[in-house]
């Protein structure tokens, strides 16, 4: 009664209508529409954190910001599937693939990272986007630039969809999404197991805290540089089997590295569990708003939107959400 | 032996402030501005001007724009495809809105409505800094791109959706528009960017020029001895959007003679950004030596297996393109993390020596 005489009043209480009161009278309207959007959100969520991860690994090892996180992605699943089409067995061309993203790893750290120590943090920034377009040209040279098919069958990655239902309508789940965040959540424990327990997790950290400290105590830097890269890597390998059993393995795939972007600000670029909720609030609140808000103002705001909420959220708190606290002394 | 500026006394303050105060370098700027000028547009090919140059000149006065806003300033931004585009679609409204009105002042006029974004857009910069800044500024870049896309009042509600540049003359001479020649427009281009770099090489030694780089080298510091944050890193924003606006309005203008909202788009910004990096960082000399590698180079790479009789599919030599562009970028940072200005710069002092090296 309220809302419609409301509504009668003119165009701005219209509008604060639109913004403010009908997207909630929808989604109480539908749950069960609600539940399957934030399902969408949440899934995407997990894929975006999964390429944030591989950026904050860097970046908290090298203090590289790695902008081939996303062409690593798709290299890595590239290789995978050339593979495959070339007859090799699919868990052989997954040997394979590691080893090949070990080896990159290991030309990163001699080739790029090496000589250029100490160098500001643009020049390495700069330094990746060599290394993206290096990758860019290697990948479509040797295995062509169509769009490949993942080899979800060979490597045993469930299909379909289960329809839960509930709230008085039918969500519908795909498997692959499930197994996703399964294997998301998998490797985000063993990565803050790694961190915390290990060795090599440990000498991670000092690096991490000071390059200068941690080389005094005897931590090889050449060393741990090597393994954060193929940590991200593997990453990067497991981020790519993912989005590419979602849709195509192609070079367009490199744009998802974009969108990882905001969710690494607002989490902050030197935290893991930052990846995580930052992925999770990002891939829900775009789903949202596509779909409550998205027709408000036309559609196609899910290549912004997620920049705006991470912008909202920096200008509370500079460093991220889990970031570590900016000290400046002059 | 011949770049020695030993006898040349300066014996006034004017001549002591002057932009090129070496003798040698007054020949060397006289003369390139006179092949620049004269040689070029006489005996150049239309391919030369219309592929070559003219695009040359557009991105360096784009890489100058970005290079005042992070070279000098220190903030690193992702937004200037947005801001180039800003100044395109800009330049587009005030033409067919005011037809009557000389388009080289619409051109120069779509550099203030960028300024006026640029600074909207900067307003973060005060409190993000470093990479989160970079970041908060492609949202800049995406939500300019996407208002270039639904917003039809921008292109005129045009069916296609692109902006078609119209005819537009200056002393009875068509200068933009298809009947354009190549020689008119590569002129055109020639001298704003010319004017604007001068423009710019005496901001940045100037008191505002000095105000940015305080800020870049610390601005908590920078703070303390009196500068106002807001104002300088505004107004940092604000010409740096200035000149990147009347780049892409000369972009769309003058060379493709029109274009849609993807020529704007975040791969723009990356690749001004390479041209400042690659360039050298806070040299202005740096941002045309930036944009002749990263623009030119792909052209003469292609062209490489044909001139050597090997012959390979298109898309293999563009795959190869890709690749060595890519190592040449490590390549070059690994020699000179400074970029080729500061190349330049050890050159010039070599030769000063030479052949008497001390």
């Amino acid at each position: 009664m309220l809302i419609s005489a409301l509504r009668i009043e003119g165009w701005p209480l219209d509008l604060i209508y639109k913004i403010f009161l009908d997207p909630f009278a929808q989604m109480a309207a539908a749950p069960d529409l609600l539940v399957q959007t934030l399902w969408e959100g949440l899934v995407g969520g997990v894929l975006y954190a999964l390429i944030a991860l591989g950026f904050v690994l860097i970046f908290k090892a090298s203090g590289v910001f790695n902008f081939a996180q996303g062409i690593m992605v798709v290299f890595a699943a590239l290789t995978l599937v050339g593979l495959h089409e070339r007859g090799v067995p699919a868990f052989l061309a997954l040997a394979i693939t590691i080893g090949v993203m070990f080896v990159l790893a290991f030309a990163v750290e001699r080739l790029v990272l090496r000589p250029l120590v100490n160098q500001p943090d643009i020049i390495l920034f700069m330094a990746t986007f060599g290394l993206t377009y290096f990758l860019i040209g290697l990948g479509e040279l040797v295995f062509g630039g169509d769009p490949k098919i993942m080899i979800t069958n060979d490597l045993y990655l469930p299909k379909g969809a289960i329809d839960i239902k509930m709230l008085g309508g039918f969500v519908s789940l795909q498997k692959i999404d499930i197994a996703a965040a399964i294997i998301a959540s998998l490797m985000v424990a063993f990565l803050a197991v790694f961190f915390q327990k290990t060795r090599i997790g440990r000498a991670l950290r000092a690096v991490a805290d000071s390059h200068q400290a941690a080389l005094s105590v005897g931590i090889s830097l050449e060393q741990i540089w090597v393994i954060v890269w193929f940590a991200a890597g593997v990453v990067a390998l497991a981020t790519g089997i993912m989005w590419g059993a979602r849709s195509d393995v192609s070079f367009a795939l490199q744009i998802i590295a974009l969108k990882a972007l905001p969710v690494l600000i607002l989490g902050g670029l030197t935290s893991i569990p930052g990846a995580v909720v930052g992925g999770i609030v990002i891939g829900v609140g775009e789903k949202l708003g596509e779909f409550y808000w998205g027709p408000l103002i036309g559609s196609g705001i899910e290549s912004w939107f997620a920049y705006v909420i991470a912008l909202v959220f920096l200008l509370f708190r500079p460093q991220g959400l889990f970031g570590e606290r900016i000290i400046e002394r002059v | 032996m011949f770049y020695r500026e030993a006898g040349q006394y300066k014996t006034s303050y004017a001549a002591d402030m002057a932009m090129f105060p070496v003798l040698q370098d007054r020949i060397g700027i006289i003369a390139i501005l006179f092949a620049a000028f004269v040689v070029l547009p006489l005996w150049g090919n239309d391919f030369l001007l219309n592929a070559v140059m003219i695009p040359f000149l557009v991105f360096a006065l784009a890489a100058i724009g970005l290079n005042l806003l992070t070279g000098y300033t220190g903030q690193l931004s992702l937004g200037t495809g947005g801001f180039m585009g800003i100044g395109a679609y800009a330049c587009y409204k005030l033409t067919t809105i005011f037809p009557d009105v000389n388009i080289l002042l619409c051109v120069i006029a779509s550099g203030f409505f960028s300024a006026a974004v640029g600074a909207l857009f900067g307003l973060p910069s005060l409190r993000i800094k470093g990479f989160y800044l970079a970041v908060a500024t492609l949202a800049a870049q995406f939500f300019l791109q996407w208002c270039f896309i639904r917003i039809p009042w921008l292109y005129n509600y045009n069916t296609s959706g692109a902006i078609e540049v119209p005819l537009r003359t200056l002393f009875n001479v068509p200068i933009t528009g298809p009947t354009a020649t190549a020689a008119t427009r590569y002129l055109v281009v020639l001298t704003i960017v010319t004017g604007m770099t001068w423009f710019a090489s005496n901001l940045v030694r100037g008191r505002i020029g000095r105000r940015w780089m305080a800020v870049r080298d610390m601005d908590i510091a920078a703070e303390l001895i009196g500068i106002r944050l807001l104002r300088t890193k505004l107004s940092a924003f604000a010409v740096s959007a200035f000149y990147c606006g009347v780049a892409g309005a000369l972009m769309v203008f003058l060379w493709y003679g029109g274009a849609e909202a993807e020529v704007f788009d975040v791969n723009q910004s990356f690749f001004v950004l390479f041209m400042v990096i690659i360039g050298g960082l806070g040299s202005l000399t740096g941002s045309f030596f930036g944009a002749a590698l990263i623009y030119i180079l792909p052209i003469i790479l292609r062209t490489v297996p044909a001139a050597l009789g090997i012959s390979l599919h298109a898309a293999t030599v563009e795959h190869l393109t890709f690749m060595i562009v890519g190592a040449l970028i490590i390549g070059f940072l690994v020699i000179e993390p400074m970029g080729l200005a500061r190349l330049w710069q050890i050159a010039r002092q070599k030769l000063r020596v030479w052949p008497f090296p001390y």
